[in-house]
């Protein structure tokens, strides 16, 4: 088949696809580590190098060449394995998964097959209003990632109707950690957001281990998302007794908004050709992020055989009990137990604290906190301001070049009166400027509050006597009227007094306090 | 004839380090024997006596300097071409590999440059080591100096006919199923394959990497444990190394001592399928042991006859794999397809791949594919494992009653150039009695045992010990050398035609 015509594939309303059918789940993650060197030589795994300068014989799989394990990887990988509940295997093998492909040197992945490093685990996973599901995690297994293919010519940047290819061997041998959940069911309706709130809790319990930057705009985590969609059970039936469907796997989910999406894109598709009486294929199809669909891939007929067998040029792996142990106590406190933790600390409502969370900015709270911000403070600048620009600009807070300190030193020149709310923010932009730290560009720009007593007192004196009307209502007890008395004021001290200050002074001269 | 090329290595080391011959001067006369004879054996692939010359005046240059060398240092030596050599060609024989330069050197040619022997150049095998006879070369077939009408063995037929016939003191040869022992009993040569793990397999083309082992090709015993203890060892590239000194080799050989040693012989290596001729030489070989105070038992180790099968199930799969790599998209040869005016990766592959094995490769790259499928695994590969169990277990039980075991090393003498080239079967079973080391991990060695009455021709004993225990192949090996010597008053060699460049 030739990707010249793109069908357009019919959809079903998702509430409407839901009354008939019932969706099962599962999630495939790919998580490339962060260690120094690749898996099975001594290269280096840094992204963005220069094409084919990351290289060597093992991982250009030159003939003659052999690996050798990453024992930093398979500490990773057991400790990913303890974090999510797994058992960890005491004797297990790597295993070749044979097939041709350019981008792979040796035309076989070393992977694990049967014998995993961890099985049999679980995660709990807290969708938005609160309620948690468990999923259940079939394995994790080691392998190496490939190198990347670039097509060159044609429109898509797909192999179809490419000039011709390269290929970056930089990637290939880096570290992977292929996460694997038992069939998601029960969730229904909910399934997209199941599907997306696993990826985020896994997200997070993997930044919480350090052992991969989980960036899935650069691929270090990556996720297929398998749907199926079965018959709802009919009466007196459980619905677990109604078979599987056939599943189809998406590739190419690079955000957390695209798992639920394309979950749900998948719900909706699949309930349209069951609907037509016709089966749903197996197959790999592709996400697309700009236009919302899943398209056809490759047909995973039964034919395709991996031919896997125990690799040879490698000797077991076999951690003992007391490495296993050892690495158990270097495990991070599991994530929902903290966020409860934080939450109390930090005397956030469940709202507040959720926003953060979802902001992603639960470890810049801390921080901030930690450098002597207020915990309102911190969750103020860091899901307000920053955010809001954030947005605004299409960019991410973490590239603002504004560091937890920043916000700590920021929040303690407004709490000892040198700075207001109105001249932080105008600190905040001299410090995403790159002008220095707040008290530098609070130092360069003459930004402070006026201390002067007098100067207040008489712009105070004047605003009062120049609006003799809301003077009038403030006496009278309206203290809300004093609002306009106070922006008046700021004005005449142009920005650079204490608005509290101000307000009191009214207050106090006018008998209403 | 040249005289420096008809010493051993252990005498051109010493001839060396008295400063009776120099480096150069011994390297010369090997090249210079090389363009005499090679013509007609076709040992060597590619000759280097540039790299070689510049390798032996180092060495001269060093030991002018007073400074400590091996004791192997000057002593040049042949490579099999299945071993990554830096800035040397190597092609495993084949067609797909044909101009590759590897840009980094196998841990055994490391150790050798390291230790100071000039590498002469590279010797001819079957394709990808898959074959008996060294006529599945692509590059042509290596001749047997014994009568160059016949095989010299394989797939290691070029560093056994290269140190036959006086082109090289040494090489290294590597064994999967016994391509360094076969074609040692059928040149008249001794051949060492170690225990598994003994020699770091980095840099060395995998046939199948879970019996490959790289090993001395020699003309005596105490030279293959020379040259052994350079290419042994801990290599931390090669996670199947094993992480233990070497075995004393070198001490066992010259100590040379079968007294009180029990020695096995293996009632199912031998016996029916077995030249008679192989068979007599055989047996007065291990009349000498027990002449010399070894005990003699015959022991039985029943799973060997299902070796054959299992290992031909287990390194097709391993190789169907292994040679995966080469696909014309990063190195060798690329061969587009015919009529293809666009040809994806895909067609240049099989394209390449077509053009580029041989029939033998592609006949074993099928085997193994199809041993590995979905649906045929368990019957094929997981059961032949299963045999190799029962293989280590049988080796386990026998050594647990002797020391030692032997046999004979090829069931025949060597045959003529293309006789068995369309019975692949006939082939395969030259590798009867050597096989079971490969599965088991065992080490093994061959020395010869004398020539044929019936034919002439050089027939060898193999001795096999317990992995690990290496030193006793030496010692026992040794032992029957000497008394053999003293039955031929001259070494077998000298026994063998002279070669004369012929239409030089």
């Amino acid at each position: 088949m030739t990707g010249t015509a793109t069908a357009v594939d019919e959809v079903v309303d998702y509430d409407e696809a839901l009354r008939r059918y019932d969706p099962v789940l599962g999630l495939e993650v790919h998580v490339e580590l962060n260690t120094a060197t690749k898996m099975f030589c001594g290269c280096a795994t840094a992204f963005g190098a220069d094409p084919n300068t990351q290289v060597c014989p093992v991982c250009l799989g030159l003939p003659g060449a052999l690996p050798v394990v990453n024992e930093r990887a398979v500490e990773s990988a057991i400790r990913i394995g303890l974090a999510l509940n797994c058992q960890i295997a005491q004797w297990c093998r790597f295993a070749r998964k044979n097939y041709f492909y350019p981008d792979m040197p040796k035309n076989f992945q070393t992977s694990q097959y049967d014998e995993p490093i961890a099985f049999e685990g679980h995660l709990d996973v807290e969708l938005e209003d609160g309620e948690v599901f468990r999923v259940l995690i079939e394995r994790a297994h080691m392998e190496e990632d490939t190198g990347k293919s670039l097509h060159i010519g044609g429109a898509t940047g797909r192999i179809h109707g490419a000039d011709h290819s390269l290929v970056d061997y930089n990637r290939a041998g880096i570290p992977l950690i292929e996460i694997v959940t038992k069939p998601v069911t029960g969730v229904g309706e909910r399934a997209p957001e199941v599907a997306r709130a696993y990826v985020a809790a896994l997200r997070e319990l993997l930044r919480a281990l350090q052992v991969s930057d989980v960036r899935m705009e650069q691929g270090s985590l990556r996720c297929d998302a398998n749907v199926s969609l079965r018959a709802r059970a009919v009466d007196g039936q459980a619905q677990d007794d109604v078979p599987l469907g056939t599943r189809t796997e998406t590739k190419n989910v690079n955000s957390l908004r695209s798992v639920e999406r394309a979950v749900r894109f998948e719900i909706s598709r699949q309930a349209a050709v069951l609907d037509a009486g016709r089966p749903v294929v197996q197959e790999t199809r592709h996400w697309h992020e700009d236009t919302g669909v899943t398209t056809s891939g490759r047909v995973k007929s039964d034919a395709e055989d991996y031919r896997y067998f125990p690799e040879p040029d490698l000797v077991p792996v076999a951690p003992s009990r007391e490495t296993v142990a050892q690495l158990r106590a270097t495990l991070p406190e599991p994530p929902g137990l903290r966020r409860k933790r934080l939450q109390g600390d930090w005397g956030y409502s469940d709202l507040e604290m959720r926003d953060v969370v979802n902001a992603g900015a639960v470890e810049l709270i801390e921080e901030t906190v930690d450098a002597g911000a207020t915990p309102a403070a911190a969750r103020k600048w860091w899901t307000g301001e920053l955010a809001r620009r954030a947005n605004a600009e299409g960019r991410s807070v973490e590239d603002f070049g504004v560091t937890p300190s920043h916000i700590a030193e920021l929040d303690g020149l407004v709490r000892s009166g040198r700075l207001n709310d109105s001249m932080a923010r105008q600190v905040l932009d001299g410090v995403m400027g790159g002008e220095g730290t707040p008290t530098e560009v609070a130092d360069a720009r003459g930004l402070t509050l006026v201390q002067d007593e007098g100067a207040l007192e008489a712009a105070v004196d004047k605003v009062i006597a120049a609006n003799p009307d809301v003077a009038e209502k403030v006496r009278g007890g309206k203290v809300q009227a004093a609002g306009a008395l106070i922006g008046q004021v700021m004005k005449e001290m142009r920005g650079q007094a204490d608005a509290g200050k101000a307000r009191q002074l009214i207050l106090d001269r006018l008998g209403a306090a | 004839m040249n005289d420096i090329t008809r010493h051993s290595a252990a005498e051109l080391s010493h001839a060396l380090a008295t400063g009776e011959l120099s480096a150069v001067e011994v390297t010369t006369a090997h090249l210079e024997r090389i363009a005499e004879v090679d013509g007609e054996v076709h040992a060597f692939l590619h000759v280097d006596g540039e790299g070689a010359l510049a390798a032996a005046r180092r060495v001269d240059e060093q030991r002018a300097a007073g400074e400590e060398l091996h004791v192997l240092a000057g002593v040049p030596i042949a490579v099999k071409d299945v071993l990554a050599t830096r800035g040397l060609p190597t092609t495993c024989g084949s067609r797909i590999l044909q101009g590759w330069v590897p840009p980094y050197d196998a841990t055994v040619v490391a150790r050798l440059r390291a230790a100071g022997l000039p590498v002469l150049g590279k010797t001819n095998m079957d394709e990808f080591a898959m074959g008996s006879s060294t006529e599945h070369s692509a590059y042509g077939p290596t001749r047997n100096p014994w009568d160059l009408d016949r095989i010299p063995g394989g797939s290691g037929g070029g560093s056994s006919a290269a140190v036959a016939a006086f082109e090289a003191p040494l090489a290294i040869g590597t064994d999967t199923g016994g391509s360094i022992r076969p074609p040692a009993a059928v040149t008249g040569t001794v051949g060492v394959k170690p225990t598994y793990g003994g020699v770091s397999r980095y840099g060395l083309v995998a046939l199948a990497s879970s019996l490959d082992q790289a090993g001395p090709c020699t003309r005596s015993v105490l030279d293959a444990a020379l040259l052994h203890s350079v290419i042994g060892g801990h290599d931390p590239m090669d996670s199947t190394s094993i992480d233990a000194p070497v075995p004393p080799v070198v001490e066992a050989a010259r100590r040379a001592d079968v007294q009180g040693l029990r020695v096995g012989v293996v009632r199912e290596l031998g016996g029916e399928g077995y030249q008679a001729g192989v068979r007599q030489r055989f047996e007065e070989a291990v009349d000498l042991l027990v002449g010399a105070g070894a005990e003699v038992v015959e022991v039985s180790c029943p799973h060997f006859d299902y070796a054959l099968a299992a290992y031909y199930l287990i390194l097709p799969s391993e190789a169907s794999s292994n040679l995966a790599k080469f696909d014309a998209m990063r190195y060798g040869l690329r061969v587009l397809p015919a009529g293809v005016d666009e040809p994806s990766a895909e067609q240049v592959m099989a394209a390449t791949r077509d053009a580029g094995f041989g029939d033998e490769v592609k006949r074993r790259i099928i085997l193994g594919t199809y041993a590995l499928s979905s649906g045929y695994y368990d019957a094929y590969y997981g059961q032949a494992q299963k045999v190799r169990t029962l293989i280590a277990r049988d080796f386990e039980q026998a050594f647990q009653q002797v020391d030692v075991l032997v046999s004979p090393t090829a069931p025949t003498t060597a045959f003529r150039l293309g006789d068995k080239l369309d019975d692949p079967m006939s082939m395969y079973l030259q590798d009867v009695a050597t096989i079971p080391a490969n599965l088991a991990g065992v080490p093994g060695m061959s020395l010869p045992t004398g020539v044929t009455d019936e034919d002439g021709l050089p027939a060898g004993i193999q001795v096999l010990a317990p992995a690990m225990k290496d030193d006793r192949l030496y010692g026992v090996g040794a032992a029957l050398e000497r008394l053999l010597l003293e039955k031929w008053g001259a070494p077998l060699l000298a026994h063998a035609p002279v070669l004369t460049a012929k239409g030089a």
